[in-house]
């Protein structure tokens, strides 16, 4: 895949208010580029809100997301949404909503496919695929996109422990090739092995962005401390 | 009771036969009520859709009407569609007064809002799920509906042959704009109606048994289909 120019994200005192919460309240976040960032907090934090705002599903309340230079995006949610025809034509069907033509639409749709392993089931209807292969093919789809950012909202969360790994060797994979990787979870230790830096949310703010060697073990804000006891109480 | 029974089998003979005049009768019934499906069918699916996943004022009003549309008074329908076409009419100039084509039209008025309200709630239902993943990857609203009507395809069948069962047992309008012409606009219901009036039960039971025969054989199918769909689509 090509070379592509770093993009730096700025999201500016962002507020979100769903159904009368507010979701985001005056969160600031600066995202750079080469990063493999994880965003952690407490069920009802205001993760995946942080997410979708970022990504432009949610119109913030106040506040804004600007990027440093033109940005090509693509999501990954919990629960992936295949459309109702076969893994190959789920892919076909993103390429040519986004205007790229035949032949490249089926060459970058194969190779795609290939790319997480899927290239023996590209015939088979999405729907009936697993859990996992369901989530690999939105793996698919959003890089076949070409993506400078993709945000992945808790994608491993319905998997078993086999899918997972498989799961976070694609997304890891995608990260050396120069995708920006902004990622939620709830797994410590799948942030632990995906993460170049934290970034913890309490109370839809941004208590910390710290490096992720340093986070686990002392992280800066006290937010984030008390989140980890509770994670993990041995410590 | 014995005259009935007596009745039953004349028409189990008509319907064994192949009698000509119950068979002309059955296909013309079949051919009309198909055509006014898929005719219905291309007015009400995408309008369904776009009332499912478009923001636009007078959204809400119009799915009020639309749902009223569904309980709409068959013979005021023929009554309208009887005088939009009699020759003082403003389309009286086509000539298709108790035509089949006359029926076309009615049945056509009467399945097109059953065929829009229920794909309505199904694209809506639909579009509840695709919202966020569809414009993630960058697909529109009125990109989105061939999309939901595709993905949507084996429920919405079920919708279009809901439209066909209305237009074939559908008698008030098509009695009014077809004038049920022996041989020429003479349809099942319209027949029954006349034969049970003239007192030839063998023929109305008849035509009645093959009237309910067709829209069982529709719901068998729509169901077999539906049933095939989640097993090799999910």
């Amino acid at each position: 895949m090509a070379e592509r120019d770093p993009s730096t994200l700025h999201a500016r005192d962002l507020t979100v208010v769903l159904g009368g919460v507010r979701a985001l309240d005056g969160l600031d976040l600066t995202l750079e580029p080469g990063l493999r960032t994880v965003v952690l907090g407490a069920n009802g934090a205001g993760k995946s809100v942080l997410l979708r705002t970022l990504h432009g599903l949610i119109r913030p309340a106040r506040g804004e997301v600007t990027w440093s230079r033109p940005t090509r995006q693509a999501m990954v949610f919990q629960r992936p949404v295949m459309l109702r025809r076969s893994a190959f034509a789920n892919i076909t069907y993103a390429l040519a909503v986004n205007g790229v033509p035949e032949p490249e639409r089926t060459r970058r749709a194969a190779a795609a496919l290939a790319r997480v392993g899927l290239a023996a089931i590209a015939s088979r209807p999405a729907r009936v695929l697993s859990g996992g292969e369901q989530q690999r093919l939105a793996l698919a789809r959003a890089w076949a996109l070409e993506p400078d950012y993709l945000f992945l909202d808790e994608p491993t969360a319905s998997l078993d422990p086999g899918a997972t790994a498989e799961i976070e060797r694609v997304i890891a994979s995608f990260a050396a090739e120069g995708t920006r990787i902004v990622m939620t979870t709830h797994n410590l230790g799948q942030a632990r092995r995906l993460a170049d830096e934290i970034v913890f949310i309490h109370a839809g703010r941004a208590t910390e962005r710290t490096a992720a060697d340093l986070f686990f073990d002392h992280p800066a804000s006290r937010e984030a401390g008390l989140f980890l006891q509770g994670e993990l109480p041995w410590k | 009771m014995l005259e009935i029974f007596a009745s039953l089998g004349l028409a189990l003979g008509l319907i064994g036969g192949a009698d000509p005049t119950l068979l002309g009768i059955v296909v013309l019934s079949i051919e009309l009520s198909l055509v006014a499906a898929v005719a219905g069918a291309a007015i009400g699916l995408p309008l369904g859709a776009l009332i499912a996943v478009g923001r636009f004022p007078g959204r809400r009003s119009l799915i009020v009407l639309l749902n009223a549309l569904l309980g709409l008074p068959s013979v005021v329908v023929g009554l309208v569609v009887y005088l939009l076409l009699s020759r003082a009419g403003p389309l009286g100039t086509l000539g298709i007064l108790f035509t089949p084509a006359a029926i076309v039209v009615a049945q056509t008025l009467l399945v097109a809002p059953i065929v829009a309200a229920l794909a309505r709630q199904t694209a809506e239902d639909a579009w509840k799920d695709y919202e966020e993943q569809l414009t993630s990857l960058g697909v529109s609203r009125l990109r989105a509906v061939p999309t939901i009507l595709w993905d949507a395809r084996f429920s919405l069948l079920t919708v279009v042959l809901a439209g066909f069962g209305r237009a074939a047992s559908e008698v008030g309008a098509v009695m009014i704009v077809g004038g049920n012409i022996d041989g020429v606009t003479r349809v099942m219901t319209t027949a029954i109606a006349l034969e049970t009036s003239k007192g030839d039960l063998p023929l109305a039971l008849a035509l009645g048994l093959v009237l309910i025969a067709v829209v069982l054989a529709v719901n068998a199918g729509a169901y077999a289909i539906r049933e095939w769909s989640a097993r090799h689509h999910g």
